[in-house]
């Protein structure tokens, strides 16, 4: 089982957490303004990359809290966990945290 | 090819003999009139109909590792037709009745095995769904039916009905014309057929870039060169998004693990196939004996091939809530295969924004029933650069249209 680093618990099992897909997608500025395709691409579509995704994780059965992860989906390595409102830390600057 | 069965053979000495030869390994040629991406079912079944009903036969099917080592490998083998709505009943049915002849027209067993598919209910809405459901399929022209908890028994006497556990059964739906065929022998008479026709099979060949001119696909950049293609067939599953995103293009597909495993080899206790949505484990007896149990897909996206343990223990509880048999069965191996699972639970099959690209992806969980049916529509989409009347509903425009497929929680198994 993974353990999952919650930036305010520490490591927890991977059981404790609930997924939340994609991280940083922003609920339309101008929704009105918005055509069926960039609906689509709001409500339907999300990136699916083979490598580092930036995802949203909760600690469901901890702290109850959300926060970002970055995590390899070829290797499920963590490489960097921050929290919600913090921007995705670059690439050199990811530590890993958890193998 | 077969021998008959004796109680003094062990398991599966019945089995047609491993086949020692049924394609050749050729180079790749500079160019092809189609170039299909992924050499598992649904790539080799494709070619397979290309050549046989419109006559195209300068066709490659490039597969990054082995023919059929992906999900091909990795699946649970369980056919049926039962969906809710009209547009998969079509599809999924399409498929069940090429399965139903597919050892003739391949003149090679597949031992599809019509043994029927319980789909259990749990709870009063579940019950109330499976009856819907029933009705849904019969106005659809699909065999179902609906069985109290006795007749499950009668059906299938190992499951517990016993009302006194957590999710007792309260009835299942049941398909009698489903079934499981042997993954392998699948791929390998579809491989064999389709190379007997002159299609090229061309293995440890990854396709690394997708080049266009214009709006038009012009050719594929590989591990083993360049090959120029008149027409390119996406038949990835689960690196489809990798695959699409070298022209640009964007899916609404999230690649999850999805695991299975099985048990040691048992004698024959398991008549049927066995699936429950609520407590979500599924359960048949593979032809050698194993008891071969699937799950629920992890909840995250992943293209690593495995999945969390605790998955498997949720997968474990249930099937021992419904099969208190199993348990001193010994699990031998579990494996987890690569689904792409879209917004709608339902398959991405036909044109994109690309001339001469086409796509077949999404199938999530599923797609091992679909090989003879969406091989044919596919090939027929290749074809005429129009779907067939079977997968035209399956656009990738429908995401933008609203025509959804719905099919979640309305399959008879959840994603």
């Amino acid at each position: 089982m993974q353990l999952i680093p919650c930036p305010w618990c520490g490591p927890r099992e991977e059981a404790e957490f609930h997924y939340g897909g994609q991280a940083h997608v922003a609920y339309p500025e101008d929704p009105a303004a918005l055509t069926d395709r960039e609906w689509a691409q709001y409500v339907f579509f999300r990136d699916n990359p083979s490598g580092p995704f930036a995802e949203r994780w909760s600690h469901s059965a901890g702290c109850r809290r959300w926060f970002n992860a970055v995590r390899d989906t070829r290797t499920h390595d963590l490489l960097s966990v921050y929290r919600i409102g913090e921007p995705v830390p670059a690439p050199s600057e990811s530590e890993e945290v958890n193998s | 090819m077969t021998s008959p069965v004796s109680p003094a053979q062990p398991p599966g000495a019945h089995l047609p003999d491993h086949p020692d030869f049924l394609w050749d390994n050729p180079e790749p040629k500079a160019s092809y009139d189609v170039v299909i991406v992924g050499g598992g079912g649904h790539g080799l079944a494709t070619a397979y109909y290309l050549a046989k009903v419109h006559g195209i036969t300068n066709v490659a099917v490039l597969e990054k590792g082995w023919l059929a080592g992906g999900n091909m490998a990795r699946n649970t083998t369980i056919i049926r037709s039962n969906y809710l709505w009209d547009e998969s009943s079509g599809i999924y049915e399409h498929s069940l009745k090429l399965w139903e002849g597919l050892e003739e027209d391949l003149g090679y067993p597949v031992l599809f095995d019509q043994r029927g598919v319980l789909n259990l209910a749990h709870s009063l809405q579940d019950v109330r769904d499976s009856v819907r459901r029933v009705n849904a399929n019969r106005l659809n022209g699909i065999d179902a039916e609906w069985l109290d908890p006795e007749g499950v028994k009668e059906v299938c006497p190992i499951v517990n009905i016993s009302q006194d556990v957590r999710y007792p059964v309260m009835g299942a739906t049941f398909q009698p014309r489903a079934g499981i065929a042997k993954h392998d022998y699948v791929a390998w008479g579809y491989a064999r057929a389709a190379h007997a026709m002159g299609v090229d099979l061309i293995q440890n060949c990854e396709v690394t870039g997708i080049e266009t001119a214009g709006d038009r696909v012009t050719a594929v950049e590989t591990t083993r060169g360049r090959i120029a293609a008149g027409r390119v067939a996406l038949c990835a599953a689960g690196h489809s998004s990798v695959l699409a995103g070298m022209v640009g293009l964007r899916l609404p597909i999230a690649s999850h693990p999805l695991q299975a495993l099985v048990s040691e080899l048992l004698e024959p206790v398991h008549p049927t196939v066995v699936m429950s949505n609520a407590v979500h484990v599924y359960v048949s007896q593979a032809h050698k004996g194993e008891l071969v149990m699937g799950a629920g897909i992890d909840s995250y996206n992943g293209y690593g091939q495995r999945g969390s343990f605790h998955i498997i223990e949720q997968q474990m509880s249930a099937a021992l809530e419904l099969f208190p048999i199993f348990s001193r069965a010994h699990l031998l191996r579990t494996w987890a295969g690569i689904v792409d699972v879209s917004p709608d639970a339902s398959p991405i099959v036909g044109l994109t924004p690309v001339e001469g690209l086409y796509l077949n992806c999404g199938w999530g969980t599923g797609g091992f029933k679909a090989t003879p049916g969406v091989g044919d529509c596919f090939a027929h989409t290749i074809a005429h650069d129009k779907p067939h009347r079977f997968n035209e509903p399956f656009t990738l425009e429908r995401f933008t249209t609203g025509a959804l497929v719905d099919e979640h929680g309305a399959a008879a198994v959840a994603h």
